[in-house]
C-alpha cells in the first residue's frame, strides 16, 4: 500500500509545534553552536592571511569590517550557548531533573522540575547581555 | 463553568460553530499529490471532543473521512493527531477548550500517511520491539522461578511512572531527532527501555544495550523535551531518556554489568496465617478439572 512520507526533517529542528520555550532552547543551542563555528571559520581564514604578509592581512580585515556588528551577535550567541550548555550537561546526566514520581493527573514532568534552572540561565544571560551590550556600544567600560 | 455544580449543561445543544480544517490525502490521488486541507463546519456543544466532531463529520458531511480510534477514553492510544499545532489524543481534546474558530487537524508528523489522518506507526512499534519490552532473566531461567519476586514500594515507584505508556506515539511526532533521523529509536522505545532497566526483576541491560546505545542511538537525544510535553499519560520520556543515559555512563565507568536483581519470595509459606478480616476466596467460575 502506498503511503505518503510525512517526516518533518530539518524543519522539525526549527519549528515542530506549539511547544514551550524550553523546547525552543534546543533550536537556539543548535543555531548558536553553528553560528559560533561559522565565526571560527571566518576568524581562522582572516588571521591566516597574516602568513601572506601584512598587506594581505590588512586587506582581509578591511573586507570583513562590515561584519563587525557580527561580533556583537557572536557575543550573544556565546553567552546563550554556554549558559544553556551548562544546563544541558547537567540535565543529560540526569541531574537537576528530580526523581521518578507516581504520575497523578495533572502530570508533572522533569521539564517542570528543570524550569527553575532554565529561568536561572535566562537571568544570567540577561545580565551578561545587558553588561555586554553597554560595553560593546561604548556606553560603559568593563575591561 | 465548574463553579456551580448544580448547573445543568445541555450537551446536545450547539454552543458555537467551529471550522475543522482537516488534512485529506489518499493513495489514489483524490486530493492531489500533496493532499489538501478541507474545511468542515461543525456545530459544537459543550464537552464535544475532536473525536466526537470527526464522527459527526463522517455521519453528516463526508463519510470518506478516515481516522483511527477505538476506546474514545484515552487508553488505547489510537487517536493521536496533530491538532491545532500539537500532537494530541483526539478523544481527550475538547473542541471548545482550544478557544479557536478554526482548528487545523493533520496526521501525526514523522509517520507515513496511510490516508487522511491515519498514519503507519510501524516505525515506533518496530523500535519498541527491538528494545525487548519485557522482563529478561539471565541468571535465573524462567523455568527455575517458583514464586514471586520481592520488590519494595520504593523499587516500584522507580519505574512505575514509565510503565503507563499507551504506544500512542505522540512523543515520536514531537521529537526533532525522530523528525530527521530514521534510525533513531525515538522517545517511546527509549523510555520503555528505561522502564525495564529500572525494574529490579530485570537482568536484560547488557542484552538491550546494543539497540539503545549505537551510532544512531540514545545519545542523539539533545533534551529538547518536546516528547514529555506531548505525552498524554505523564510518562515523561525525556526524563526516562536522561536517566538511561546516566545509567549507561555509570555502568560504563563503574564496569558493573547488572545490579543485583530482585530476590524470589519463598514459594510457599505453609505456616502463614490469614488475617481475620479477609473474606473467603470466591468459588472458581471455571471448571478446574479441565
Ligand atoms: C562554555 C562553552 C560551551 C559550552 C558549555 C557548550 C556546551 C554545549 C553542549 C552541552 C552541547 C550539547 C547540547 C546537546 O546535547 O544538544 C553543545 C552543542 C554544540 N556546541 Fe557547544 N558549548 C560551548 C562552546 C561552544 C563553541 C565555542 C562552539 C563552536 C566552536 C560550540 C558549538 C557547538 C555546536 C555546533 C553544537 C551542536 C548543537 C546541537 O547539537 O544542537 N560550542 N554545546
Ligand atoms: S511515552 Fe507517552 S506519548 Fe509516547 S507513546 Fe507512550 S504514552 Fe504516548
Ligand atoms: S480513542 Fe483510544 S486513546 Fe483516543
Amino acid at each position: 500500500m502506498a503511503a505518503k512520507d510525512n517526516d518533518l526533517g530539518i524543519r522539525g529542528w526549527v519549528y515542530a509545534g506549539r511547544y514551550s520555550l524550553q523546547r525552543y532552547a534546543y533550536t537556539l543551542q543548535r543555531i548558536t553552536g553553528l553560528g559560533i563555528i561559522l565565526y571560527l571559520l571566518i576568524h581562522l581564514y582572516v588571521t591566516a592571511q597574516k602568513n601572506a604578509g601584512e598587506a594581505a592581512w590588512a586587506g582581509a580585515m578591511d573586507a570583513v569590517q562590515p561584519l563587525h556588528i557580527g561580533e556583537y551577535f557572536l557575543f550573544l550567541a556565546i553567552i546563550i550557548h554556554a549558559c544553556n550548555g551548562f544546563r544541558l550537561v547537567w540535565a543529560e546526566f540526569g541531574l537537576g531533573l528530580g526523581r521518578p514520581i507516581k504520575n497523578v493527573y495533572p502530570y508533572q514532568t522533569c521539564l517542570d522540575r528543570n524550569r527553575i534552572f532554565f529561568y536561572a540561565i535566562l537571568a544570567v544571560v540577561f545580565v551578561l547581555a545587558v553588561v555586554g551590550t553597554a560595553d560593546f556600544f561604548n556606553l560603559i567600560r568593563v575591561l | 463553568m465548574c463553579s456551580d455544580p448544580n448547573k445543568v449543561i445541555d450537551v446536545t445543544k450547539a454552543v458555537q460553530d467551529v471550522i475543522l480544517r482537516i488534512y485529506r490525502w489518499d493513495s489514489s490521488g483524490t486530493w492531489g499529490e500533496d493532499g489538501r486541507l478541507v474545511d468542515y463546519k461543525v456545530p459544537v456543544p459543550s464537552g464535544m471532543t475532536i473525536l466526537d466532531a470527526l464522527i459527526w463529520i463522517k455521519a453528516n458531511l463526508d463519510h470518506t473521512l478516515s481516522w483511527r480510534a477505538a476506546c474514545r477514553m484515552g487508553v488505547c492510544g489510537s487517536c493521536g493527531m496533530f491538532i491545532h499545532g500539537k500532537p494530541l489524543l483526539a478523544c481527550q481534546t475538547q473542541v471548545l477548550k482550544l478557544h479557536a474558530d478554526v482548528i487545523e487537524i493533520r496526521p501525526l508528523p514523522n509517520y507515513p500517511i496511510v490516508k487522511d489522518l491515519v498514519t503507519d506507526q510501524s516505525r515506533m512499534i518496530d523500535a519498541h520491539t527491538r528494545i525487548k519490552p519485557y522482563i529478561i532473566r539471565t541468571e535465573t531461567p524462567p523455568e527455575a522461578i517458583a514464586g514471586e519476586f520481592h520488590q519494595t514500594e520504593e523499587e516500584l515507584v522507580r519505574y512505575l511512572q514509565f510503565s503507563y505508556c499507551l504506544k500512542c506515539g505522540l512523543c515520536m511526532s514531537a521529537c526533532p531527532t525522530v523528525a530527521s533521523l530514521q534510525e533513531f529509536p525515538g522517545p517511546q522505545p527509549l523510555g520503555q527501555a528505561l522502564r525495564y532497566v529500572y525494574d529490579t526483576r530485570d537482568e536484560g541491560f547488557a542484552e538491550r544495550l546494543q539497540e539503545i546505545d549505537n551510532k544512531f542511538g540514545i545519545f542523539r537525544c539533545h533534551f529538547a523535551g518536546a516528547c514529555s510535553e506531548a505525552c498524554p499519560k505523564g510518562i515523561d520520556p525525556a526524563f526516562a531518556i536522561q536517566l538511561l543515559k546516566k545509567e549507561i555512563v555509570k555502568r560504563a565507568i563503574m564496569g558493573c554489568r547488572t545490579p543485583e536483581s530482585a530476590g524470589l519470595m519463598p514459594a510457599q509459606q505453609d505456616n502463614a496465617v490469614k488475617a481475620p478480616n479477609v473474606p473467603a476466596t470466591p468459588a472458581f467460575t471455571v471448571d478446574q478439572k479441565k
